[in-house]
């Protein structure tokens, strides 16, 4: 069993195109660790200082972790972790 | 070049005027692979602002997995300037994440002339191309 972790098309140049990768961690940031220690960069694209980056949103099963702890959000083996880039612009 | 039914523009245009002066946003869906725009899906703008648009983040979630489902991806992405030409902003170019997409964009300054213009968004870079409005039983390539 592990975590399954659903990459969008923008960032599948980091899973060299898979759709989905497969990670180990007790909270969403060692996840994001772990699978960056095999796809090296994808954690650059998820996180800064602050951490999650704003205009990307991850979802944890079917809720966005941003409502549930955000980086520290506990994940277990048999979840499924979904990064969607978020859809946003405008004239301003 | 973009090509779509009379009926997806003319919804895309209607959903444009109902939210102005807020900035209107959405999606139509198509079979994975095919480039053909079929399912249209307005979609709330979380922001609410006449100068700047963000789907909603688990509207987004549940729209996104209905594609998946369905084999379909995202076409087209559209949304409407409501002070400004039809033309990507900086801000639309430094945040377009679908490069398999076309990215529609309405002007609804002026109450009575309808811009609509399409563009591929990839890595920063703006291209715009052609819009054809086919009839529905046309065959489109």
């Amino acid at each position: 069993m592990a975590i399954e972790v659903r990459i969008p098309t923008i960032l599948r140049s980091y899973t060299g195109g898979a759709k989905s990768v497969e990670g180990s961690g007790d909270t969403l940031a060692d996840l994001i660790a772990d699978v960056d220690s095999r796809h090296s960069g994808l954690q650059e694209r998820l996180v800064d200082a602050s951490g999650l980056r704003r205009f990307v949103n991850v979802y944890l099963n079917d809720e966005d972790v941003r409502f549930i702890g955000g980086l520290d959000a506990p994940v277990k083996d048999g979840d499924t972790v979904t990064v969607l880039p978020a859809v946003a612009g405008g004239a301003r | 070049m973009l090509t779509l039914s009379g009926a997806l523009r003319a919804a895309i245009i209607a959903h444009a005027r109902a939210d102005h002066p807020d900035e209107a946003c959405g999606v139509i869906a198509g079979p994975a692979g095919s480039d053909r725009p079929e399912r249209f899906i307005p979609m709330t703008n979380a922001e609410r602002s006449p100068t700047f648009y963000r789907f909603d983040s688990m509207e987004q979630f549940k729209v996104w997995q209905e594609m998946d489902d369905r084999d379909e991806e995202p076409v087209v992405i559209y949304h409407s300037h409501t002070a400004t030409e039809a033309y990507p902003s900086r801000t639309d170019i430094s945040y377009a994440s679908e490069p398999g997409a076309h990215y529609v964009l309405v002007s609804t300054r002026d109450p009575d002339e309808v811009e609509f213009r399409s563009f591929r968004i990839i890595d920063g870079v703006v291209t715009e191309e052609e819009v054809r409005t086919a009839s529905s039983g046309e065959a489109q390539e």
